[in-house]
C-alpha cells in the first residue's frame, strides 16, 4: 500500500519531467524533415534495422550562427539587469517593510505579493495602454506641456524592463522581507554600543548578514527572466533577439524542432549552475 | 528612505492595475481616455462568445489541472516527508521540484515532444487518433501544479511533529487510519492553497497552453495574448477586470484558509 502511495505520483514525474526532458535531448540530435510531426529521429527502423541517422546539425549551427550566441548574451544581459534593478528597489522595500510595526509586517508583504495574482495578461495590457504613443503616460506628458511629441515608449527596452520588473519584483522583495524581519536586532544594538555610527552599524552588520537572502531575490528574479517570452514578446523591441522568443520563432515559425530543442538544452545548461546555487541557499 | 521607496514601490505595483481598473468602466473607445461612466464594454463581453468558449475552457481546464495537481502532489509531497527511504528518493526529490524551475518554454517544448510520441504510438500500436487539447492542457498545468502542491505539503509535514503520528501507532491504530486521521487533516490548508495556487498558475498560462495545445485548445490567456499582439482593446480592459476580481478572490480565500500558519514574516 505504501510502496503504491509512493509509485503513483513517482511514475506521473518520470512520464511527464523525465521522460520529455530526456526526449529533448533525444530530438535536438535529430534533423529538421517534411511531416507531421516535421522531424526525423536520429534512430529509425529501416529495413527490418535500426539505423543512425542522428546529426549534430543544430548544434553545429547553435555554434555557427552568431544569432544564436547574440539571444543567448542578450537574453542573460535582460535577465541580470531585470534582477538587479528588482533587487535595488526591493531591498529598501524590504527592509521598510521589516522596520514597520510588526502587525503592519503581513498586510504590507501582501499588498507587494497580491498583484502577482492579478493575471499577466490583464497587467500587459495595462502596460500597453500607458505607454502607446496615444497612451495615458504621453497623455499627461502632453497635457501638462512637458512634451510636445508623443515619445516612443511601447515596443522599446524601457517598456521591456517596466513590464519584467512589474511581473518579478514581489519575488524579490519576499525573501528579503522574511529574512530581514527574522534578523537579530542584539548584533545591531551591540555594534551601536561598541560606538558604530548608524551607517556603519548597516554596511557592517545588517548588509552582510542579509546577503544571502539577497542572493536568492536575485536568483529567484534571474532564473524565470532568462526564458521569458511573453513579456518581451508583448512589450519589447519588435525581433529583439532573447532565447524564449527564439526558441518559439524556431518552433512555431521555422517548425525547425531540433534546433528549437537544441536550444532548449542550451538555455537549461547555462540555467543549471544559477539553479543549483538558488537550491543550495535554500537549504543552508 | 526606505520608506519613501516602499511607497513608491507599491505605487509602481499597483497604478497600472488600479488604471486599468478605473478605465475599464470608460466609455470611450480608445482604452485608457476617459468618455464617462460605461458598463458597456462588460455589455459587449457578455456578448462575445469566442470569450465565453475560451473562459469556460480555461475554467474547466484549470479545475481538472487544480484536482489532479492536490491528487499527484500531495502524495509527492508526503513521500517526501514521510515515505522513508525508498529508490531513487533523490531522483524523486529532484523532478518533483524541476517544474519550479524549468523556464516555460523548455517545459512546454519538452512536454509537446512527448503528447506527440505518445500520439504517434497511439496510432500505430492500437490504432487511435488522439487529438491535442484541453486533455494535454490538463496534464501540462497540473505538473506544473503538482510541483508547487508537494512543496507546500512538504513543509507542512516536516513541521508536523512524528510523535503524534507514532503514538497513534503504539496505540494500535492501522498505518491507514493513522494517515487518515493524523496525517490527512494536517494536510488540508496545504492541499488547499495547493489547489487554488495551481488553478491560478492555470488561469494565467499562455506558454505551455500555446505548445501543448492543438488548434481545437485557445484558452482565455492566449486568446488575450493573441488579441493583445494586435493592440489593446476596451473589451479587453473590461476583461481584466473580471480576471483580476476572480482571481484576487481565490487568493483571499486561500489567505483566509491559511491564516497564522506559516506565512508569517516576523
Amino acid at each position: 500500500m505504501r510502496a503504491a502511495l509512493v509509485a503513483a505520483p513517482f511514475l506521473w514525474l518520470l512520464a511527464l519531467v523525465l521522460a520529455p526532458a530526456l526526449l529533448l535531448g533525444w530530438i535536438a540530435f535529430g534533423s529538421a524533415a517534411e511531416g507531421v510531426p516535421p522531424v526525423a529521429p536520429p534512430l529509425a527502423w529501416q529495413a527490418g534495422a535500426l539505423s543512425w541517422q542522428g546529426s549534430l546539425e543544430s548544434f553545429a549551427l547553435l555554434l555557427e550562427d552568431p544569432h544564436y550566441a547574440g539571444a543567448l548574451l542578450r537574453s542573460l544581459l535582460v535577465a541580470a539587469g531585470t534582477a538587479a534593478l528588482a533587487l535595488l528597489l526591493a531591498y529598501p522595500m524590504a527592509f521598510a517593510i521589516a522596520e514597520a510595526r510588526p502587525r503592519w509586517r503581513l498586510p504590507l508583504l501582501a499588498l507587494v505579493l497580491a498583484p502577482v495574482w492579478t493575471g499577466l495578461m490583464p497587467r500587459l495590457g495595462a502596460w500597453i495602454g500607458l505607454l502607446r504613443d496615444e497612451g495615458w503616460i504621453n497623455g499627461v506628458l502632453l497635457r501638462l506641456g512637458l512634451i510636445e511629441a508623443p515619445l516612443t515608449l511601447l515596443f522599446s527596452d524601457i517598456a521591456l524592463y517596466a513590464g519584467m520588473l512589474h511581473s518579478y519584483l514581489p519575488y524579490a522583495v519576499l525573501p528579503l522581507a522574511i529574512a530581514l524581519s527574522r534578523r537579530d536586532r542584539l548584533l545591531e544594538a551591540a555594534a551601536a554600543d561598541l560606538g558604530a555610527a548608524p551607517a556603519r552599524v548597516f554596511l557592517s552588520v545588517t548588509l552582510p548578514l542579509s546577503l544571502p537572502a539577497a542572493a536568492a531575490a536575485f536568483l529567484l528574479v534571474f532564473i524565470p527572466a532568462a526564458g521569458e517570452f511573453v513579456i518581451p514578446e508583448l512589450l519589447g523591441p519588435p525581433g529583439d533577439p532573447l532565447l524564449g522568443r527564439v526558441i518559439w520563432a524556431e518552433f512555431f515559425q521555422s517548425r525547425d524542432w531540433p534546433l528549437a530543442a537544441a536550444l532548449a538544452l542550451t538555455l537549461l545548461a547555462v540555467l543549471a549552475l544559477p539553479i543549483r546555487a538558488y537550491q543550495r541557499l535554500g537549504q543552508g | 528612505m526606505a520608506r519613501l521607496i516602499l511607497v513608491l514601490g507599491l505605487l509602481f505595483l499597483w497604478a497600472p492595475i488600479l488604471l486599468l481598473a478605473g478605465y475599464a468602466f470608460s466609455a470611450d473607445r480608445i482604452p485608457f481616455q476617459w468618455g464617462g461612466f460605461s458598463l458597456r464594454w462588460f455589455a459587449a463581453l457578455a456578448e462575445n462568445a469566442r470569450v465565453q468558449e475560451a473562459a469556460l475552457l480555461s475554467l474547466s481546464v484549470a479545475t481538472g489541472a487544480a484536482t489532479l495537481a492536490c491528487l499527484a502532489g500531495g502524495l509527492a509531497g508526503w513521500a517526501l516527508a514521510r515515505g522513508g527511504r525508498f529508490c531513487g528518493r533523490p531522483l524523486f526529490g529532484l523532478l518533483a521540484g524541476a517544474p519550479l524551475v524549468l523556464p516555460e518554454v523548455v517545459m512546454g517544448l519538452s512536454l509537446l515532444l512527448l503528447f506527440v510520441l505518445a500520439q504517434g504510438a497511439a496510432e500505430t500500436l492500437l490504432g487511435w487518433r488522439l487529438e491535442r487539447g484541453a486533455g494535454t492542457i490538463v496534464l501540462a498545468h497540473a505538473t506544473l501544479g503538482l510541483a508547487y502542491v508537494a512543496v507546500l505539503v512538504q513543509a507542512r509535514l516536516a513541521r508536523l511533529d512524528p510523535r503524534l503520528e507514532e503514538a497513534a501507532a503504539d496505540l494500535g491504530a492501522m498505518p491507514r487510519v493513522v494517515f487518515l486521521t493524523i496525517t490527512l487533516p494536517q494536510m488540508v490548508p496545504s492541499l488547499v492553497a495547493g489547489w487554488l495556487l495551481a488553478f491560478t498558475l492555470s488561469l494565467d498560462d499562455v506558454v505551455l497552453a500555446s505548445f501543448v495545445s492543438g488548434p481545437a485548445g485557445t484558452t482565455l490567456p492566449v486568446l488575450i495574448f493573441s488579441s493583445l499582439r494586435m493592440g489593446l482593446t476596451p473589451e479587453v480592459n473590461a476583461l481584466g477586470v473580471v480576471i483580476l476580481v476572480l482571481v484576487l478572490a481565490a487568493v483571499g480565500v486561500a489567505g483566509w484558509v491559511l491564516r497564522g500558519r506559516g506565512g508569517d514574516p516576523g
